[in-house]
């Protein structure tokens, strides 16, 4: 990956900032198509997802040579993450579920 | 072992799948294949990280996903809705948190091998800062929605000044950081930002709750996206985007709704419990009609149209399955009953739908401001349960009124207008409501449920 990106000339911060204002686009549309009734969930699911910095707290964890104090650091930080991960996409499930029509 | 090529492939797939889950809220038919194809995502880059060469020592990893599973899976199943709120400020907090630990150990782990250069400092300080910023800031949240602290803001002179200060401070800090590379510069940056959190919440009152939820969000978003820029990992930064953008329109949204500037609900110190204007409120009480529940089931079985304006108070009371109980008897009568729901109803947004949602009442009698206030002028009657400030016409009537300019339910349309309500105390913002004296207005004083569930029993009896 690095040695494409030195090929075009691009320091790898530049690559990042261009996807992240990309990124803010697709957020900014996706996000006011969410109906106002699903606000709620949408704030938790956004939290759930938002647990995807758990990739950092891996990579800090686990890295060959990490010392001690930073595997104690990676390790309460996946953990944390986990909580949002699972806890984040469990409440959005069960509060998405009861969002019914009249089945009678 | 994976490459980095297929590492960043499975990353995209992933981001993808958290954008396509985002866009399955639009409808709630399609949100919960929403959720799903998120949880595919998040599945996809965690095994995906696991396979990382980089990554040698699993036994504390896999741990620490067991463990927090547990804790997470449990905490989901066992909250009660009103707590929402919290919970989500609580959830925040912890992904503030996770930023400013991978933050520090991402910077020793790579001085230790020289990775090292004056960009990543940056990021790595800005994303300690926002990540210390989020997690005390949602700690306070927490607490002030969790009552553990009082819901009146705390205002002291010169706090903006001091905030400014802390803010440039940080600024020099960070640039300092990224020629020394210092780990003490580092955990200053933080501990600057942890103290900014607690300052930057504390003068925000119980009224704006549900912008602060809205931006602790987009904070928590941008710390996301601040370490992907650190670990220069993709799915991260898209992620950080999309959760920080979400958060920000959701303030945007709630500010809107309640005609205020983010900054100066950022500045705080509205809505503070006054007690000045009691005196004021009971000077005017006299111009107010009083109603017995037998009055209200009778003007609601001669009526065709029923609307409820569900607010806070309705929940507080647990009065919403007795409304469901209403609203059950009412369609087999025949009479249309609707719920009308003003943005900021409830603590966060769309706190109130989920709240009806929970006691079965269907998503389709459940319709939003815009959409219902044309509706009040056919309506006979509206029936105002817990909720003050925004059936207010004040808000569109009294230029020196504070609410003047929030868009309002406009319930003073319908032909009859009913309030539950336990006293003639003002609501959360302390302005008195020129809706309770209306010609066509009537009180029903009384503990929300109890009259709901009383309203329900007079309705059967005369079946």
């Amino acid at each position: 990956m690095t040695e494409t990106i030195t090929a075009t000339g691009m320091s790898p911060a530049i690559v990042a900032l261009f996807i992240f204002v990309l990124a803010c686009f697709i957020g900014y549309y996706v996000i006011w198509g969410v109906t106002p009734s699903l606000h709620t969930p949408l704030i938790s699911l956004t939290n759930a997802i938002s647990g995807i910095i758990i990739v950092g707290a891996i990579l800090v964890t686990g890295t060959e040579g990490a010392t001690s104090l930073e595997q104690g650091l990676g390790f309460v930080a996946v953990m944390l993450a986990s909580i949002n991960i699972f806890g984040g996409f469990a409440v959005t499930q069960r509060m998405l579920s009861m969002f019914r029509k009249k089945d009678k | 072992m994976l490459n980095a090529n297929t590492l960043a492939i499975i990353y995209l797939i992933s981001a993808s799948l958290f954008i396509l889950g985002l866009k399955g809220l639009t409808h709630p038919s399609t949100a919960r294949r929403g959720n799903y194809l998120a949880m595919t995502g998040m599945l996809l880059a965690i095994v995906a990280t696991l396979f990382n060469p980089v990554v040698q020592n699993y036994s504390l990893i896999l741990a620490g996903l067991a463990i927090g599973a547990v804790i997470g899976i449990m905490i989901a199943i066992k909250i009660d809705m009103k707590a929402m709120p919290q919970l989500v400020a609580a959830f925040h907090s912890l992904v503030g948190l996770t930023a400013v630990l991978v933050a520090i150990g991402t910077f020793t782990e790579h001085a230790a091998s020289g990775q090292i250069d004056g960009v990543m400092l940056v990021e790595l300080g800005i994303g300690s800062f926002i990540g210390a910023i989020t997690f005390t800031g949602s700690l306070i949240a927490f607490g002030k929605l969790q009552g553990v602290l009082s819901g009146n803001p705390i205002v002291f002179k010169g706090q903006h000044l001091l905030n400014l200060a802390l803010g440039l401070l940080t600024l020099a800090l960070v640039f300092q950081f990224s020629q020394s590379g210092s780990l003490t510069t580092l955990l200053l940056i933080t501990a600057i930002a942890l103290a900014l959190g607690f300052l930057l919440i504390i003068p925000i009152g119980g009224a704006d709750m549900p912008v602060v939820v809205s931006m602790l969000n987009s904070y928590s978003g941008w710390a996301a996206a601040a370490t992907g820029f650190t670990l220069q990992n993709n799915a991260l930064i898209v992620t950080g985007a999309l959760v920080g953008f979400s958060g920000a329109i959701l303030s945007f949204i709630m500010c809107r709704a309640m005609n205020r500037s983010f900054i100066s609900v950022i500045l705080g110190g509205f809505g503070g419990s006054d007690d000045e204007e009691s005196t004021a409120m009971q000077a005017a009480n006299q111009g107010i009609k009083s109603a017995a529940v037998e009055d209200l089931a009778f003007m609601i079985e001669n009526a065709n149209r029923l609307i409820v304006v569900p607010g806070y108070g309705m929940a507080v009371a647990q009065a919403q399955h007795a409304l469901k109980e209403l609203t059950d008897l009412l369609d087999d009568k025949g009479i249309e009953v609707k719920f009308a729901i003003h943005p900021v109803a409830g603590r966060m947004p769309g706190h109130m739908n989920v709240l009806l949602a929970e006691s079965d009442i269907p998503y389709d009698h459940v319709i939003e401001m815009d959409e219902i206030n044309p509706e009040f002028s056919t309506t006979d009657v509206a029936l105002v349960v817990g909720a003050n400030d925004v059936t207010n016409p004040a808000a569109k009537t009294d230029k020196s009124s504070p609410i003047y300019g929030m868009p309002i339910l406009d319930v003073e349309k319908a032909k009859y207008v009913f309030v539950i309500k336990r006293s003639m105390r003002p609501g959360y913002s302390g302005i008195e409501n020129l809706l309770y004296f209306r010609d066509n207005c009537s009180m029903v004083f009384g503990d929300a449920k109890e009259v709901c569930e009383s309203l329900v029993q007079e309705l059967k009896n005369s079946m």
